[in-house]
């Protein structure tokens, strides 16, 4: 386990190539809309990476958090629509009400299947289903939040390995959601809020 | 060398051949990663070692094909889930059922009925109840038993009325139904006219002449092969100028049936048949 400013996870990338990491998921609760506002917008446009993204919220028959981020940020943000292709340059995000799932096929899918961790949407189904198509091509990252979801989410990606990276929990909103993800599994890295954006381009970016 | 994850979903190819083979229900055209949570969820709870041996166990012991269809229809349904769209259905659909002296509806994967009894209280609110007729399907009986008791928890129903206010409902939604400790029934007049049947999308039929039929979040587990097959199915079910009402998240854009429909509402996702000539 590593407090780690943005130095590059030798130890899980061998060949240092941008190429080996192929999705990042993130999973967000209480405290998400800053947590997120501080990563997202600092991400440049040809991130390489697709971005899924699970915040928990209340069933809402319109989507705020999209619009909201897609006027900050560089990349494009959208709600994940069913059977969407998941591409680079694009931030997609749960729609509230919907579970949001990876297929193997690298599409989206929706369902309204029971809560997981009283949540719908449930960052562990994004997780496992993610891991289970990405496999050790997939980067999983837990912030702020008030609850413990995402943490077995996490230990799917680690045990399939991919790489798992947790926000400081002193740099939390909410620390019960990132110290639930350390304690349910070896956490390759711990990163403060701050220097989350940085961290992510040094590891999929250089050269 | 195989990895286990490509073994993964070969053992789950091989569970639904055995199903279908076996029971006759296809679930192979269902979107898997859903699939593959809830087979991997029934593994677990029953105690196996893998999905094979499920499929051993599935192919001989009908009880445990019964849970598994259970495992599978388990949503998060609700009384008047989106609660503008059925203030649409209210405010621009009735006025085209009321021309009708006989009026069918169709809400197919009903599971436990919230949504068939949510439709007889707008209808009956709109003096439209006596003349209609709705079908409320789905494929898992242990579904259906739950939907034709009318009886769910009262710890609900705040949720329920909240949502049923926002629909623009004319009074209190506890106008009907009886509490009886923790559980509330609802009003039996409103059950007399819902006829909760089983019927399979994957290998059943054109069901009636429906004036209107709910599909709401049913496609959404289908790969888009089951998608345009299940809606030609629909299609079909139809009268001339029929509506049908899709999932929020759900759309004709992309399918086969994209052009014999229009858009009725856009953003509460209302067909309406186009007339055929």
């Amino acid at each position: 386990m590593n407090t780690s400013t943005a130095s590059l996870p030798s130890y899980k990338s061998p060949s240092h190539t941008s190429h080996r990491y192929k999705a990042l998921v993130i999973g967000v609760s209480a405290g998400g809309l800053q947590a997120l506002a501080s990563i997202i917008p600092l991400l440049p446009a040809d991130f390489p990476l697709p971005i899924i993204i699970v915040q928990h919220r209340k069933m809402l028959p319109y989507d705020y958090l999209a619009p909201y981020l897609d006027e900050l940020s560089k990349l494009s943000v959208i709600s994940a629509a069913l059977h969407a292709p998941i591409l680079p340059g694009y931030v997609y995000i749960a729609p509230s009400g919907y579970h949001l799932l990876v297929e193997r096929s690298e599409t989206l899918s929706l369902s309204i299947d029971a809560k997981v961790n009283f949540s719908i949407p449930s960052i562990d189904v994004l997780f496992e289903s993610a891991a289970i198509c990405y496999q050790e091509h997939l980067i999983g990252l837990i912030l702020t939040g008030a609850n413990s979801d995402g943490s077995l989410g996490l230990q799917s990606i680690n045990l399939s390995h991919g790489l798992s990276l947790v926000q400081q929990p002193e740099t939390a909103e909410f620390p019960a959601m990132p110290l639930a993800a350390i304690e349910a599994s070896q956490i390759d890295y711990i990163i403060p809020l701050s220097e989350i954006a940085s961290f992510l381009i040094t590891l999929v970016m250089s050269k | 060398m195989i990895k286990p994850l490509d073994l993964q979903n070969f053992e789950i190819d091989h569970l639904l051949e055995a199903i279908f083979i076996r029971y006759g229900y296809d679930f192979r055209d269902y979107a898997r990663a859903s699939l593959e949570r809830k087979i991997l969820n029934r593994v677990k709870s029953s105690k196996m070692a893998s999905i094979s041996e499920l499929t051993a166990k599935i192919l001989y012991e009908p009880e445990l094909f019964t849970l598994f269809l259970k495992d599978m229809s388990v949503t998060v349904t609700e009384m008047f889930r989106d609660p503008y769209v059925f203030k649409h259905i209210k405010h621009s659909i009735f006025q085209h059922l009321k021309t009708y002296s006989r009026v069918n509806i169709w809400h197919v994967g009903c599971a436990t009925g919230e949504e068939a009894y949510s439709m007889a209280v707008f209808l009956k609110e709109e003096g439209l109840l006596k003349r209609t007729r709705i079908y409320a399907t789905d494929y898992n009986n242990y579904s259906l038993d739950i939907a034709k008791k009318g009886s769910y928890p009262l710890s609900k129903m705040a949720h329920y009325g909240d949502n049923y206010t926002l629909a623009e409902g004319k009074h209190e939604l506890s106008d009907y139904y009886h509490v009886n400790q923790d559980i509330v029934t609802f009003d039996p007049s409103l059950k007399e006219h819902i006829t909760f049947a089983n019927h399979n999308l994957m290998k059943d039929q054109v069901f009636a002449q429906m004036h209107l039929i709910l599909c709401r979040n049913v496609m959404i587990y289908f790969n888009p092969t089951l998608q345009n097959k299940v809606l030609t199915l629909l299609r079909k079910s139809l009268v001339h100028r029929g509506f049908l009402i899709l999932g929020d998240k759900e759309s004709l854009e992309f399918t086969d049936e994209r052009n014999t429909f229009e858009q009725f509402a856009e953003n509460e996702h209302i067909y309406r048949l186009i007339a055929q000539l």
